[in-house]
């Protein structure tokens, strides 16, 4: 069975990058697909990496990553001055999600521009997330 | 006074040296993209020596490798570097995809541990670069979240990157593909192993670490 857990920006925002690491990597371990709110920052993302290869054995192989950054997509000018203010205004609105999955069940995260494909090991079945 | 002055352009001038002889290029990238490839190609046109062994299992390089005082020309420039060689980035590493590359239960779980050692120590160096080598292979989807986080580190770190695009010579080589997914970095088709372009990636390096 597969098992995705949802984790809000609210959930993570008082704790320490290392803290909100080790807290998203836990549920990987426990071999459930994270999908988190938003964006790790960049030095997150690789200390994640780092943490990550910390904890590699035999039953832990590592993990399947991917960041869907909707601030990258073409946005009309007015589009674009309403989410600058919405980021000044409210400091944690953090466009996009991320999907961490452990690499013992999750195989493959592709992205192309409109959606983002999760493939299992098990099944090889293809799960898509339109956005 | 004239004492403090003196000190203080002494100081000045060894620091200007000691940045000139020790800048560090690192060489970046996912496993198996030709790092050390490229790490080789480099040493035997400037040095006549080798840095690493090459092989088709992922995670051959497993080390951080230096080779020091590297001295490039190219008419009457002169670029000395420190090349660092690092081991490849990835997110997961499964010693029996080794077995499968037909090494032994034993070998496997072996390179397995060195492996993730390997992506520890790369990640710890990313700091000490001055430049940057991002190598790709573009026979691969540019796209992969390993590659777009080692770029974005380096850029979050005001490191400077060259991409090269690695493996033109294959041919489900896509160049273009990896210069439109970055589209704002200096992006360079190379074959390391067989040194096409070799001499237009020298003039990027000039340009990179000038």
């Amino acid at each position: 069975m597969l098992t995705l857990q949802f984790v809000s920006n609210e959930e993570l925002k008082n704790l320490s990058s290392y803290a909100k690491l080790q807290k998203i990597l836990n549920i990987v371990k426990d071999d459930k697909i994270v999908v988190l709110e938003g964006k790790l920052k960049k030095e997150e993302e690789v200390e994640l990496i780092r943490l990550t290869m910390e904890e590699v054995d035999d039953n832990f192989r590592g993990i399947e990553l991917q960041v869907w950054d909707s601030s990258k997509k073409e946005r009309s000018f007015f589009e674009n001055l309403r989410l600058k203010l919405a980021s000044i205004l409210v400091p944690e609105f953090n466009e996009g999600f991320t999907i961490i999955g452990p690499a013992n069940i999750v195989k493959e995260i592709k992205k192309d521009p409109s959606k983002i494909q999760l493939v299992t090991q098990n099944s090889k079945k293809k799960k898509n997330g339109r956005k | 006074m004239a004492n403090i002055f003196k000190k203080w352009f002494d100081n000045l001038l060894k620091s200007i040296f000691k940045k000139k002889k020790d800048v560090k290029l690192g060489l970046y990238g996912p496993p198996n993209a030709g790092k050390t490839t490229l790490a080789n190609r480099i040493s035997l046109d400037w040095l006549g020596e080798e840095v690493g062994s090459v092989s088709n299992i992922a995670h051959e390089t497993r080390e951080i490798q230096i080779k020091e005082q590297i001295t490039i020309k190219s008419g009457r420039k002169e670029l000395t570097f420190n090349l660092v060689d690092t081991p490849g980035i990835a997110t997961r590493i499964d010693y029996e995809d080794f077995l499968k590359a037909g090494l032994s239960k034993k070998e496997a779980k072996k390179r397995a541990k060195e492996a993730t050692k390997g992506v520890i120590d790369a990640i710890k160096w990313l700091d000490n670069m001055d430049a940057v080598v991002v190598v790709l292979d573009s026979t691969k989807d540019p796209f992969s979240q390993v590659n777009l986080t080692i770029i974005g580190n380096l850029q979050a770190r005001n490191i400077p990157v060259l991409i090269v695009a690695n493996k033109i010579d294959l041919k489900k080589s896509n160049l273009k593909r990896v210069v439109d997914a970055f589209p704002q970095y200096n992006v360079i088709g190379i074959s390391a192993k067989d040194g096409v372009n070799i001499d237009k990636f020298y003039e990027e390096l000039f340009k990179l670490l000038d």
